[in-house]
């Protein structure tokens, strides 16, 4: 059964269609990625399935939930990652964990939480004292502590230096460890792409593409480049190797060398590019 | 019941780890008597009470709107603007046992610090004890609660943290001194047809009844109704304003 389910799923704020008729379905256990520009509805469409906001129009189904009626049922089972919330800064880690714990039936342990997330060292810390990557390990801790089954993440390295980034996808993928499905929110590529199983590709509010992000590149054509006296050549080919062959044998045959040669594959980054690029703003 | 004894366990420990509310809220009212105790020290008012207990009864009434209504305000304005109301919001604990906890809390605070408030003015000033103690710990449990009905609208009103203690201030000062919290309430005839729509100024007077008067506490039942329509009238306000997330982004 899939953990998430959307149906021409619509929300506008006033004139403002944030999201105009999306579908997609989120695996057990899988870990998707929204990917999209600032303002293409990520948020909009994230909080809809937390049950922060009302829909429009369309179906949605969250582990069997309605999010928008707000069940305790629905709140045991799902953990919640806000893109910016800081929570008390005078108690420690522990006490924090210990706060949220309570709020579930069936917690998980408070300690082995706190390791982790990987603030063992940090248990007894302020939480003013901690880190902006340590603030975000703390407010994933504080998701898992409940122990759901479905963890969103919006946008959960927006403002982290590159260390810190990859030290957050590492616990991204311990959650997939744990068989926890994991909705993720980014504007960063390179993120969905080391992440996600799949990812959706959000512009202006509607689904632009949709796939495993190996996929999302697929059948986008390669470029060839190389200098000829000088001057730069550009081949863009859907056929490299056959392009490349006849190429280097041309080549070989006049006894000349391909100065700067280089063949690169469409990175997810050319794709959204122009994906994004495509949809009036 | 388990939740909202875990949540009234958790708010206490957030508040007297918080220095700036367990100093603010719980401390500078036992300050402010200390110092205009020493002040008004033996004075006798025209009425014939003692100066020192007329200010007793009077800081009481500030306690409970410092506590209830400043210290109520200021945590769901600091706490919504940070994203914890949101956060808290995702989780199962329900509304009714945040707000029942929250209010459980103030009147927790405010009942400690009217002991405490009662212990140094016997101390200190020698002041009576309550002769009506049940009345009094109505009064206490009744205002603070009014009280934070009030602090739960006026929370919907303010939009940021970082104003939120002025703006309650800025309320509550003029309002604890047109009530006569600090002491004589010997004002001119314009100030005083302002203090007669505060809530504070029906509470003192319930105070100063109940202390001063050895009356019982619904021997005033007008002041009553008043105090509990400003505090019904917050809440419902807060109920229909009330925000759960940051109004500024």
């Amino acid at each position: 059964m899939a953990a998430i389910s959307v149906r021409r799923l619509r929300k506008s704020y006033g004139p403002l269609e944030a999201v105009r008729g999306i579908d997609f379905e989120v695996a057990a256990g899988e870990v998707f990625g929204l990917l999209g520009p600032n303002g293409a509805g990520k948020t909009t469409t994230v909080e809809i399935l937390e049950g922060y906001r009302s829909r429009d129009g369309g179906e949605v189904e969250v582990l069997g939930f309605d999010p928008g009626r707000g069940e305790r049922g629905f709140k045991e089972r799902i953990g919640v990652v806000l893109q910016s919330s800081e929570l008390w800064a005078s108690l420690t880690v522990r006490e924090v964990h210990a706060i949220f714990a309570g709020y579930y039936k069936e917690p998980r342990d408070v300690e082995e939480t706190i390791e982790l997330v990987g603030l063992g060292q940090k248990r007894d810390a302020r939480v003013k004292t901690l880190s902006g990557g340590q603030k975000r390990r703390l407010d994933l801790g504080v998701a898992l502590v409940g122990d759901p089954e479905l963890v969103f993440l919006d946008e959960p390295t927006t403002g982290f230096d590159p260390a810190a980034r990859r030290n957050a996808w590492e616990l991204v993928r311990s959650l997939r460890g744990l068989g926890k499905t994991v909705l993720l929110t980014t504007h960063y590529l390179d993120e969905a792409q080391q992440l996600a199983d799949r990812v959706a590709v959000l512009v202006a509010g509607e689904i632009v593409k949709l796939g495993r992000p190996s996929e999302l590149t697929a059948g986008a054509k390669a470029e060839i480049r190389y200098r000829r006296d000088g001057e730069l050549v550009v081949l863009e080919t859907e056929e490299p190797t056959r392009a490349l062959h006849d190429l280097t044998a041309a080549a070989l045959a006049e006894g000349r060398e391909l100065e700067a040669l280089e063949v690169r594959r469409a990175t997810l980054e050319d794709v959204y590019l122009e994906l994004v690029d495509e949809q009036p703003a | 019941m388990r939740v909202l004894l875990h949540q009234l366990r958790s708010e206490q420990l957030i508040f007297w780890r918080n220095r700036e509310s367990a100093g603010f809220i719980f401390v500078f009212p036992l300050m402010l008597f200390l110092l205009l105790g020493a002040f008004y020290g033996d004075e006798t008012t025209d009425e014939g009470y003692a100066g020192i207990e007329v200010l007793l009864a009077g800081m009481l009434g500030y306690g409970a709107a410092n506590t209830g209504f400043a210290g109520m305000a200021i945590t769901l304005v600091v706490r919504r603007e940070y994203g914890i109301l949101k956060r808290i919001r995702s989780t199962p604990l329900p509304a009714s046992s945040y707000f029942a906890a929250a209010l459980a809390s103030t009147l927790f605070v405010f009942a400690l610090q009217a002991l405490v408030l009662l212990g140094l003015g016997r101390v200190l000033y020698d002041t009576a004890l309550p002769e009506r103690p049940l009345s009094l710990a109505f009064l206490v449990a009744f205002g603070a609660a009014a009280f934070a009905g009030m602090g739960i609208g006026t929370a919907s009103l303010i939009r940021s943290a970082e104003g939120s203690s002025a703006v309650v201030n800025f309320i509550l000062l003029p309002m604890a001194f047109l009530s006569g919290s600090f002491g004589g309430r010997d004002y001119p005839r314009v100030i005083e047809a302002i203090a007669s729509v505060l809530p504070l100024k029906y509470f003192v007077d319930l105070l100063r009844g109940v202390y001063l008067e050895h009356e019982r506490a619904w021997s005033n039942p007008g002041a009553l109704a008043v105090v509990a329509a400003w505090g019904l009238g917050g809440a419902l306000l807060g109920v229909r304003r009330f925000g759960w997330e940051p109004r500024e982004r």
